[in-house]
């Protein structure tokens, strides 16, 4: 990984650690990704970026979750299962729209079966663009997270 | 293929056939017949009983402006032929029903269905006529891709219950999954009958990632339709980009430049191996070898950063434009890609070894998950899946496209039908892969990446072929005014979903995420 990465995920780590005093849980969401998103996700895990050392934690379940990662624009399909999730969350928490599809509805936007977007059914705090976002990007944009939270807070 | 071998297909159909033809022609390695609808079913078992004949695909068009009807479209190929028979059947004025092919031709199953939620049409003697795409809050008499249908149309919600298999018996419970996992995976619903530890039932309920791709295609103007295209199944860019230039490149009657179907050919190989790599790794995870994994997906990472050095994007988007390649590949590029080659045909050959000598890994892949070649063959099963079920088929050798018919390359089967044998065709084909990005950097002749496409016809269709990474996707297009009239996509993963639900049964609960990913099987490709 290169440096700026490697700062930038030293810059979160503190941050993290100066909030929650714990590593930050995230539970990803796929609301209607083409799986772009999720393979890029994926990578933030493996021996490269490797962002539990950053103290961010990919966890099983929203009730363990601090924040919601949502990919994908919100399809018909799967808005019921997206606000249980949110809903299964305990307060407070934290929602990060991932991708332009998450952000916008993308490409999708305006077709019958979606929904344009994680914002026309949650709050959203923070917005990671990219189709699909790099790995530094989702980084980046976690870190952008909890600075609105912290300075909403 | 020679007209010959068409012709006597022609010939040989039997009388209840060949009565109930209206038209038929010949072009290239295309036969195409207008059949009346009540020949469908002859036609179908005939194809498939005597010529071996598997479905491509099974769709519908609404062609009721024109012509007042629907019509049915049925693609099949021929075992051992590069050719593909088309038999469009036109309903009667006001007819939307027609007899189900699913008795004949089993893999006809979810297509039918499909056709059912997006058109409205009925197959007669269909054993399961559930929705398949839709979900029970859709309401009635509302079918997206007839024409009638606005495509930002937002029907709202109804009360309604889908219907789960039931599986009764002492003991027997039934485990919910989804569609939101444990894991960072796509969205679905797997509901398992268990009696103890082993399955008796899987019940996969899909359609959460239906996003409205072939509606949306029809008022997306070509050039833009190749974004869309990418954007199916998002780690399976190349091959449906690929699948749907060369549909839109056969109705232009556009010739792709030589040295452009050499670079379709390293960026479809390029994306075969990061999937591939990340199969492999995914079956280490899911056995706990996780030294094995961490390397598996170090590769996949390096693969990938490859890709962004070429293209601009780790998944290999914006790599295809109508009438050829984006971008050049500069003798730059390729020492890049040769060197990282290099590297990764050493490491990959040190993970397979220290996989292949794990005893802790092979006890869990070995007998798990079978499928056997008579399921496979049934159940129209494409890609790796089948491979590994000894069905011998792919489509890069089958019906060549791109580059691959100068290209030499074997296509590697196993017997056994499990996890092993799944994983073990992926591993022989990483191997290909490096093989066929040689060959594709060294054969690749000098010239334009890019030829101009010219006007699209309309009311003509062509049918495109490409093996994908999960195997054979399939795009149709019935050319519009400027852009797609219809547009059916099938991916690979639409024809071996039901395959997994048979793999699994027998099988203890906890191997179920090890079969999961000896698959991998796209949602977003299936439900589109």
């Amino acid at each position: 990984m290169d440096e700026a990465t490697e700062r930038l995920g030293e810059e979160l780590k503190a941050r993290i650690r100066r909030t929650f005093g714990r590593s930050l849980s995230i539970r990803e969401v796929d609301a209607g990704s083409c799986n772009g998103c999720e393979v890029e996700v994926n990578a933030l895990t493996n021996a490269v970026h490797d962002i539990e050392r950053f103290g961010l934690h990919i966890v099983a379940s929203p009730r363990h979750a601090d924040m919601l990662l949502v990919t994908g624009p919100v399809t018909r399909g799967m808005l019921p299962a997206l606000m249980q999730t949110y809903k299964a969350t305990p307060a407070p928490k934290m929602v990060v729209a991932m991708g332009s599809c998450a952000i916008s509805g993308g490409i999708f936007r305006g077709t019958y079966a979606t929904l344009d977007g994680v914002d026309k059914v949650l709050p959203v705090d923070a917005y990671i663009p990219g189709c699909p976002p790099r790995p530094q990007a989702i980084i980046q944009g976690i870190l952008l997270a909890l600075d609105r939270w912290e300075s909403k807070a | 293929m020679s007209g010959e071998g068409l012709r006597s297909i022609v010939r040989q159909l039997p009388s209840e056939v060949m009565v109930r033809i209206d038209r038929h022609e010949i072009e290239g390695r295309d036969l195409r017949l207008v059949i009346r609808p009540d020949g469908l079913v002859p036609l179908a078992g005939h194809l498939r009983k005597e010529l071996g004949a598997r479905l491509v695909t099974l769709h519908a068009t609404d062609d009721r402006a024109l012509e007042g009807c629907f019509k049915l479209h049925l693609v099949m190929a021929p075992q051992g032929m590069d050719a593909l028979v088309s038999a469009t059947a036109p309903l009667g004025l006001g007819e939307w029903r027609y007899e189900s092919l699913t008795p004949t031709i089993n893999d006809a199953d979810w297509y039918e269905r499909e056709i059912q939620d997006m058109f409205g049409l009925v197959a007669i003697g269909h054993p399961d006529p559930r929705p398949l795409v839709l979900h029970e809050d859709w309401p009635e008499g509302k079918y997206p891709l007839r024409k009638d249908f606005l495509t930002g149309e937002r029907p709202p919600r109804v009360k309604g219950e889908y219907h789960f298999t039931k599986v009764e018996g002492e003991g027997v419970y039934e485990i919910p999954v989804g569609p939101v996992h444990a894991g960072v995976i796509e969205p679905g619903h797997f509901r398992f009958s268990v009696a103890g530890e082993p399955i008796i039932n899987l019940e996969v309920r899909l359609g959460y990632v239906h996003r409205g791709v072939e509606k949306l295609s029809e008022s997306t103007p070509y050039p833009k339709g190749v974004h869309l295209a990418e954007r199916i199944s998002g780690d399976n860019s190349v091959a449906h980009s690929t699948a749907y230039c060369q549909a839109v490149e056969a109705l232009a009657s556009c010739q792709v430049p030589e040295r452009a179907e050499h670079i379709r050919v390293v960026m479809l190989e390029l994306e075969r191996l990061y999937n591939l790599f990340g199969d492999i790794a995914g079956i280490a995870l899911d056995t706990a070898l996780s030294v094995a994994a961490a390397c598996g997906y170090l590769l996949r990472e390096k693969a990938m950063n490859l890709n962004e050095c070429l293209t601009g994007s780790r998944l290999l988007r914006s790599v295809n434009v109508l009438g050829g390649v984006r971008k050049d590949l500069t003798p730059n590029d390729r020492e890049k890609v040769l060197a990282t080659m290099v590297k990764l045909k050493l490491e990959f050959d040190d993970l397979v070894t220290l996989m292949l000598s794990s005893p802790s890994m092979m006890d869990r892949v070995e007998t798990t998950g079978r499928l056997t070649r008579e399921m496979a063959v049934d159940l129209n099963v494409v890609g790796p899946a089948a491979r590994a079920s000894g069905v011998d088929r792919d489509v890069r050798r089958d019906h060549p496209y791109a580059a691959y018919g100068n290209l030499n390359f074997l296509v590697p089967t196993q017997s056994g039908g499990d996890v092993a044998a799944r994983m073990r065709v992926k591993m022989d084909e990483v191997r290909e892969s490096f093989s066929l990005i040689d060959q594709a950097l060294d054969g690749m002749p000098a010239g334009p990446v890019r030829a101009k496409l010219g006007s699209v016809p309309q009311g003509h269709a062509a049918c495109s072929l490409v093996e994908s990474p999960r195997g054979e996707i399939v795009h149709w297009i019935m050319a519009g005014r400027g852009a797609p009239a219809r547009h059916k996509v099938r991916d690979a993963s639409f024809c071996n979903w039901l395959a997994m639900e048979q793999a699994v049964l027998g099988n203890i609960v906890p191997d179920f995420p090890l079969i999961n990913k000896s698959f991998n099987l796209s949602y977003a490709g299936n439900d589109l």
